[in-house]
């Protein structure tokens, strides 16, 4: 009962509302435009890094170190799609994961650790006085202390990263659904289906493209925001990993769908966090046999449920099965 | 008949390795009719379509539509100008609906701008209008039922009528069709031979692909007559179609031979390979 508790808590954190909005823009890419990003990770690298140390190191305004990670993530999606745009989606695919791994690596090298503090990540410590949330704390409006929702207990801190994380989530999600509906989305979906018949019909396909991977990479960015700042930025986080774990949330929630990749980031982490407390359970109880390393088995459940889904619900939670039955468009 | 051309083209070259795929000294496409582009597999002819729309670069020529010169373009601007085409194997976008396949190739849509996509003020009228015209043109090709399917659904020869519906919802000067019969039952190549008609009668040019010269006959105009890349021929349908160095260009020297004869003679031939590649 503990474990179905702790896991449906997963629904409220903030990290859950990070993978959502990363989703969100993930499936801008790749639900909407057909574009195969597998460099996701870097854009949401780019807007950590670009707040933390904006705040933390250079003492500047939140806002402004908003407006910077924004600025840093139009200029990451320039700097990728201007040369790959116009080639086949594939060639994308190749930049993108090569990208993120070398935002990785530069965040990580020892050269730049005055402003990256290198392997070490940027520390987000009130006593030491370099706290990247200092802000976002300072505005919260609930008293200091715990605050009861039905059998969950939040502290103030928790319940406002919540609030604020799932309004910007819920805010996105408002935006995309009104960008998708309008003439400017419907020629996103002809261009995920055949760009030379869009092309034909004297749209500019490279534009479109480039304002898609503009704006699903700004929310990519806004996502990293919201993923450090309960917590630290550390240049492990962002590897490939991040990315296919948010391909996962989006498939299991459904593609090309306003709602899916709110609802597959929810499913994720309620799934990831009650496989962990089962298999602390199996620890404690002495049933693993004392597998070395008994916390990466839930990556394995977690595969297995994405195996059973797409065998069973290819068209994810939401998706349109009619959708998949034409695959030879 | 004073002439007034909507398409001119001056020595587009176009070549693939050593092969010059493309070579056409002159090719003019007069306004308000319908010109017929024949010729063997290979000629060059879908390439040729490909470089004059952009969809292609040529490695040398120049060509203008509508008296404005469009040589080097993009596709989508050449486009925009009024010269629409389609392809022979047909571009339906499968997982958006019929209608909807309708409405992205509407032209002029204020919407369609990411500064203007959030106010749906600015665009529903537009919206609206389009969807009245799509609705239209769905009933004129016999789509009307399917407007709400996805286009994934369609049968091969509803795609061909949807793709010549669409570039028509993109209010062309010239139409370009690849190959618009291709692959198509007698009675729907029929069908789309009236509605190429009526491109023409309400005041368009057509410009087509055809390898039936039955077909093309009953309806072309003008023929053009391309082989192995350049301009063979080109004048009114009865006079073309009897020169004799075209249909042999065309069908081959053999098209009077009988059928069973040239079957006896492969059949021959490959029974002869056969043994040939068993003995080595």
């Amino acid at each position: 009962m503990d474990i179905l508790l702790t896991s449906l808590q997963q629904i409220m954190s903030p990290v859950t509302a990070a993978y959502a909005l990363a989703a969100i823009g993930l499936n801008l890419h790749f639900g909407f435009t057909g574009l195969l990003n597998f460099g996701h990770a870097g854009f949401l690298a780019i807007g950590a890094y670009g707040f933390a140390i904006s705040v933390a190191v250079l003492d500047l305004p939140v806002v402004v170190a908003l407006l910077v990670a924004v600025a840093l993530a139009v200029l990451f999606a320039l700097l990728i799609g201007i040369p790959t745009l116009r080639l086949r989606a594939d060639y994308l695919a190749i930049v993108t994961i090569a990208a993120s791994e070398i935002i990785r690596f530069t965040v990580n090298s020892s050269v730049l650790a005055g402003l990256t503090g290198g392997a070490q990540g940027i520390n987000n410590n009130e006593a030491m006085g370099n706290s990247y949330s200092q802000a976002f704390k300072d505005a919260n409006p609930f008293d200091a202390g715990r605050v009861e929702i039905g059998p969950w207990v939040f502290t103030a801190t928790q319940l406002w990263a919540a609030i604020l994380t799932w309004v910007v989530v819920a805010v996105v999600a408002a935006l995309v659904w009104a960008l998708m509906r309008s003439p400017w989305g419907l020629v996103l979906k002809g261009i995920r289906e055949d760009e030379h018949a869009l092309t034909s019909l004297g749209k500019n396909v490279r534009l479109y493209k480039t304002q898609s991977l503009i704006i699903g990479g700004v929310i990519g960015a806004l996502a990293g925001i919201m993923l450090v700042l309960p917590s630290t930025v550390a240049p492990g986080d962002f590897n490939s990993r991040l990315t296919f774990n948010l391909f996962t949330v989006l498939l299991l929630g459904g593609a090309a769908t306003i709602l899916g990749p709110v609802l597959g980031a929810i499913v994720f982490w309620v799934l990831l966090q009650a496989s962990d407390g089962l298999i602390q359970l199996g620890e404690r109880g002495g049933w693993l046999g004392g597998f070395a390393d008994a916390s990466q088995l839930r990556f394995t459940l977690v595969g297995i449920v994405l195996v059973v889904l797409i065998v069973f619900r290819p068209q994810g939670m939401l998706g349109d099965r009619k959708e998949l039955a034409f695959d030879d468009k | 008949m004073t002439s007034d051309p909507v398409l001119v083209a001056e020595r587009v070259v176009r070549g693939f390795g050593g092969v010059r795929a493309v070579d056409v000294e002159h090719l003019t496409v007069e306004r308000g009719t319908i010109t017929a582009l024949i010729g063997p597999n290979g000629a060059g002819k879908t390439t040729l379509f490909n470089v004059l729309t952009g969809f292609d670069r040529a490695d040398g020529g120049r060509w203008s539509f509508d008296g404005t010169d469009v040589t080097g373009l993009p596709a989508h601007r050449i486009a925009r100008l009024g010269m629409v085409r389609t392809f022979q194997l047909t571009r339906v976008l499968g997982r958006l609906t019929v209608l909807e396949n309708m409405l992205v190739g509407a032209r002029h849509q204020p919407g369609e701008t990411l500064r203007r996509a959030l106010v749906p003020a600015l665009w529903k009228g537009k919206r609206a209008a389009d969807v009245d015209r799509a609705r239209e043109l769905l009933d004129r090709f016999a789509l009307g039922a399917k407007a709400g399917d996805h286009a994934a659904s369609l049968s091969g020869g509803q795609r061909k009528l949807l793709e010549m519906a669409r570039a028509l919802m993109n209010e062309p000067t010239l139409v370009m069709l690849d190959e618009p019969m291709a692959g198509v039952n007698p009675a729907l190549a029929r069908s789309l031979l009236d509605h190429i008609t009526a491109l023409r009668d309400e005041g368009r040019t057509v410009l087509f692909v055809e390898h039936d010269l039955h077909l093309v006959k009953s309806v072309s105009d003008r023929v053009v007559v391309m082989a192995q890349g350049a301009v063979v021929t080109e004048g009114a349908p009865d006079t073309v179609l009897r020169d004799p160095a075209v249909v042999d260009a065309y069908l081959g020297a053999h098209h009077d031979t009988d059928l069973r004869e040239i079957i006896a003679r492969e059949t021959a031939r490959e029974t002869a390979g056969e043994t040939a590649e068993e003995t080595g």
